[in-house]
């Protein structure tokens, strides 16, 4: 499967280039900055459209491969390329770009170039997680994301944003130290840095226990998992709109991604061995953190918590597959798990991030995310209403938009696999409503709580075609999910085999 | 008796060295009222001239000379290289804080030069003897150069704790080489080899031997626990000669490391190895730890480069071909890091304001982003953060020790590099998030050191890209 470019590289290089491009050039001139960085954030989308119409549903192999030597002294390559679980990450990274560099264009005033510059570089970088076939290429780009997600927190964040970035950095670079040794360990085994051979090569059950538990650390810092989500609260309410919408749009994905790249075809049996205690944690994130978020007074923060909880369902889907097939022997029901956490991770890329940029919009306008300060906003911004309220609505998992879909197929897979698991996770049903409807109950309807609030501007047209995009697509999404599903296929039912095949 | 007129031609980069210096040293005192700058250039150009022999000269073959004391191979050549080119850095951006700081004098890069010429011999030497004198070469040359700012209490503190401890650290290196060479009856480091293979020694001897060799070069290079000096001659020393220390020295230090432990005492490696693993330990662990308390920069960075001494360690631990050309691909990012380091001290230094306390970099992103920018690189390429060439040089070693089977060493190493990432994020947020209430635009750096000391930091990104160029340059000299 080809275009005539090579689509992997021009997607991660163009944006980086790009974004250095303003770095440079945009120097006093924010005007430049913002149309170069939205022009090179459409022009990098269309450019990944292919990925989609070109792909080749039938197969689980990598496809659009890029592979050349980069050290040759340690056989380490550039080595790119996308099956179906990679795919869709990479369109809603580009896709995501675009309304994340159209939210910033009138709100960040100062060093706008270098804001455009380090988003751009960042989305690069991204696209670069998602496409490394080489274990070490992965950790350049993994670890290099930090660099900008820093800067960026740490510059234009709120007032206790040096605590938040510095937290944010150090716990993900302990996570991702302990998965760079169990690299190198590997490598030692085989003479090879190819994660594709990773997935071949036999490990002993110390071994693989080892290797799961750097893997999951790592892992477990950046979707969060309870109990190392608390960075997470801490750098959305500090980090800019348009970083949160990053942080939980795609960053948070890379750590779901991990799992079925790496954990579970790496390390299978140390997988079925240990996959309780991921259980155990998805659904204490489910449960223990949706109540968490219900008292919550800021909103970045609840949201922010009521992402650990939806990611819970993303590890809980992923890793139900061994309980079901102990049980009932049957693969399939296995798959729906398994394919309702995947969409589960590209939906609440989603609607995190309309939700994150709906309270960008209030932000922008009071300074204030406390849901105390706000209060009848429905009288003085209808459309804004209109559009929070569908995304409450898909955040809490209504039927007809993409919230659903996710959820429910993990939770009927939960349920196929041990009765509790699925009470478990279906609390999050009546959780989830309560949390999210209260929020937007105490903020967007009742009476005009104060003259702040009476003095409010409705969306302007740039924020209405932001809000509008998002929701037609958590729309279309939730009633029309095939063409998300029907990429995902082969690659996962070729997943849940290397995932049930021991490699002992 | 018969004398026997040796081959010179191995060593005409040294001679042409030392020619070159010793002319400069005499027509500095003729030059130097009216042409303060000539001895400046005549310096840059013998280090170019020295340069470009080493670089067409270079061959593969291995040649030994003056009766098995001094050898040139392609390791020593890609060393020597390396401090030319780390040595011009030094003298660039010297001279405009000499300048500065009202204390410019020719001699420094006479006595520079002579210091190079020093670890040319080091890096060269295949006798103890020859090792001695390069060291001893090097060594007084650098007393000197601490001590030139004469009216700063602080420099001459540090130069006499230099050269107290940098003394007491030769005897014993010279006490070891003694009992060594009691115990085998030769000085000519193959031939050492030789003896202790054929297993006829007393092996008590020669344990202490190793003893205090280790012990000396742990001096020499500031591994835990014989750093204590390092600190403070970094912080004493007037930036310009901190700059130096803190660079080609260490490029020499690991070149004498290997011509001991790995040319002359393979025999002894579980010995060797066990204190190796004490101090890189310690190095990381201490190092770090320290590093995390300073508030100022000179200071951190001389506990940083203790850290990072305790890293490139980890290579010689490995004790493989493949460990050792990793533990010299460390040594020489380390030497550009830490040049781009000082020199960017330097080149911010321009009104006073030293540029020595991390609440100096307050708010340097809005005064002067590009300076900080750089500043940026080289911070996350010293914490290992890729896609900087810092993080190349742990995943070699660690890679190398992995293979070795010292896992838990490669642990401690990750762990210590993780919290080691924080004091350097430390200044990059006084330089990115903190605002200075002084608004005022820096003064321009001198336009010849900014551009210098910008071609240091942007090359630890570009060979960061391309690692394999600089990695394959360590590999191929060590493994031939």
């Amino acid at each position: 499967m080809s275009v005539g470019y090579p689509i992997l590289s021009t997607l991660i290089w163009l944006p980086i280039i790009a974004g250095l491009i303003v770095l440079f050039a945009g120097r006093n001139n924010p005007n430049f900055a913002k149309w170069f960085s939205f022009g090179a954030a459409v022009l990098t989308f269309i450019l990944s459209l292919p990925l989609y119409f070109a792909f080749d549903m039938t197969t689980a192999d990598m496809q659009f491969v890029e592979r050349m030597d980069w050290i040759p002294q340690y056989n380490i390559q550039y080595f790119l390329g996308v099956d179906g679980l990679s795919m869709p990450l990479v369109l809603l990274t580009t896709f995501t770009q675009i309304l994340v560099i159209a939210s910033a264009w009138s709100v960040i005033k100062t060093r706008v170039e270098q804001y455009m510059g380090a988003f751009m570089i960042m989305q690069g970088i991204m696209i670069g997680v998602f496409t490394a076939l080489d274990s070490i290429l992965f950790y350049v780009f993994w670890e290099a994301l930090l660099i900008p997600m820093f800067i960026v927190i740490g510059i234009w964040g709120g007032p206790n944003r040096v605590y938040a970035t510095m937290k944010f950095f150090l716990y993900t670079f302990l996570g991702s130290v302990f998965m760079f040794i169990a690299f190198l360990y590997m490598y030692f085994q085989i003479g090879s840095f190819s994660i594709l051979d990773f997935h071949a090569m036999p490990l002993g059950i110390t071994a693989q226990i080892l290797i799961f538990l750097a893997f999951l650390v790592a892992f477990a810092v950046k979707i969060p998992m309870f109990p190392v989500h608390t960075w997470l609260p801490d750098a959305h309410v500090e980090a800019p709109t348009a970083g949160s919408v990053v942080l939980a749009a795609i960053m948070l994905k890379m750590g779901g991604y991990g799992f079925v790249r790496f954990s579970l075809p790496i390390t299978p049996d140390a997988s079925a061995t240990l996959d309780w205690l991921i259980i155990l944690l998805s659904l204490i994130a489910i449960v223990y953190i949706g109540f968490i978020a219900l008292i919550q007074r800021d909103m970045k923060k609840l949201v922010a918590y009521s992402s650990i909880a939806h990611m819970g369902f993303v590890t809980l889907g992923m890793f139900l597959v061994y309980s079901i097939v102990a049980k009932t022997g049957d693969t399939q029901g296995a798959a729906l798990g398994m394919e309702g956490a995947m969409v589960q991770m590209i939906s609440h890329g989603f609607i995190s991030g309309a939700m994150f940029l709906a309270i960008g919009v209030l932000y922008d306008r009071m300074h204030t995310r406390d849901i105390s300060a706000y209060g009848g906003v429905v009288n003085t911004m209808p459309w804004f209403a209109f559009f929070a309220v569908l995304f409450a609505m898909a955040n809490a998992g209504l039927p007809g938009t993409s919230g659903f879909v996710g959820e429910f197929m993990v939770i009927l897979s939960a349920f196929k696999a041990n009765v509790w698991f699925g009470i478990l996770a279906a609390t999050t049903l009546i959780v989830g409503a309560a949390y999210t409807l209260w929020m937007i109950k105490r903020v967007v309807f009742g009476k005009v709580a104060n003259d702040n609030v009476a003095q409010l501007q409705d969306l302007n047209r740039r924020e209405f075609a932001i809000m509008a995009t998002l929701a037609f697509v958590i729309v279309l999404l939730g009633v029309w999910p095939n063409p998300l599903l029907e990429v995902m296929h082969a690659s996962v039912d070729n997943l849940l085999i290397q995932a049930t095949t021991s490699k002992l | 008796m018969h004398f026997e007129i040796p081959a010179f031609s191995p060593a005409i980069p040294e001679m042409v060295l030392l020619a070159l210096a010793s002319f400069i040293l005499i027509a500095d005192t003729f030059w130097s009222k009216k042409h303060p700058n000539a001895t400046y250039w005549a310096s840059q150009i013998a280090l170019v001239i020295v340069g470009i022999l080493i670089l067409f000269s270079f061959t593969t073959e291995t040649q030994v000379t003056f009766h098995d004391s001094f050898i040139r191979d392609a390791f020593g050549d890609v060393l020597k290289l390396f401090i030319v080119i780390v040595s011009l850095g030094v003298f660039l951006f010297s001279r405009d804080y000499m300048r500065l700081n009202n204390f410019y004098k020719g001699e420094f890069f006479t006595l520079g030069l002579f210091a190079i010429l020093g670890m040319f011999v080091m890096v060269s030497s295949y006798n103890f003897i020859t090792l001695f004198v390069g060291l001893e070469i090097m060594s007084l040359a650098m007393y000197a150069m601490i001590a030139m700012q004469r009216d700063s209490s602080a420099a001459t503190e540090a130069a006499l704790k230099y050269f107290v401890l940098g003394a007491m650290a030769t005897g014993l290196l010279l006490y070891g080489l003694s009992m060594i060479y009691g115990a085998t009856g030769t000085l000519t480091i193959p031939d050492v080899k030789e003896v202790i293979a054929s297993g006829d020694v007393n092996a008590t001897v020669l344990a202490f031997g190793v003893v205090f060799i280790v012990i000396g070069l742990g001096f020499k290079l500031g591994a835990v626990p014989f750093h204590m000096w390092v600190p403070d001659v970094y912080q004493g020393s007037p930036t310009a000669v901190t700059l130096f220390i803190a660079s080609a020295p260490k490029i020499a230090a690991f070149a004498i490391v290997y011509r001991l432990l790995v040319d002359g005492l393979p025999g002894l490696v579980v010995d060797w190895q066990q204190l190796l693993i004490i101090m890189s330990v310690l190095s990381m662990v201490i190092g770090t730890l320290i590093a995390l308390m300073q508030t100022n920069f000179k200071r951190l960075l001389a506990y940083s480069g203790i850290t990072h001494i305790g890293f490139l360690l980890m290579g010689f631990i490995a004790a493989t071909p493949e460990g050792y050309s990793a533990a010299m691909f460390y040594v020489l990012v380390y030497a550009i890091s830490s040049v781009a380091a000082f020199g960017l001290i330097i080149a911010l230094a321009r009104t006073g304001n030293q540029f020595e306390e991390i609440a100096d970099f307050k708010g340097l992103n809005q005064r002067n982003p590009w300076l900080a920018a750089m500043m940026l690189i080289v911070l996350f390429s010293m914490a290992g953060i890729p896609p900087f060439i810092g993080f190349y040089a742990k995943l070699v070693v660690l890679e190398e020790v992995i293979s070795a089977g010292f896992l838990w060493l490669a642990l401690i190493g990750v762990v210590t590099a993780v919290i080691g990432a924080f004091y350097y994020l430390k200044v990059i947020k006084a330089m990115y998030f903190d605002s200075n209430e002084d608004k005022s635009l820096l003064p321009v750096a001198a336009k010849d050191v900014a551009i210098g000391v910008s071609a240091y930091s942007v090359s630890l990104l570009l060979l960061g890209l391309m690692p394999a160029l600089l990695m394959g340059v360590a590999y191929n000299s060590v493994l031939g």
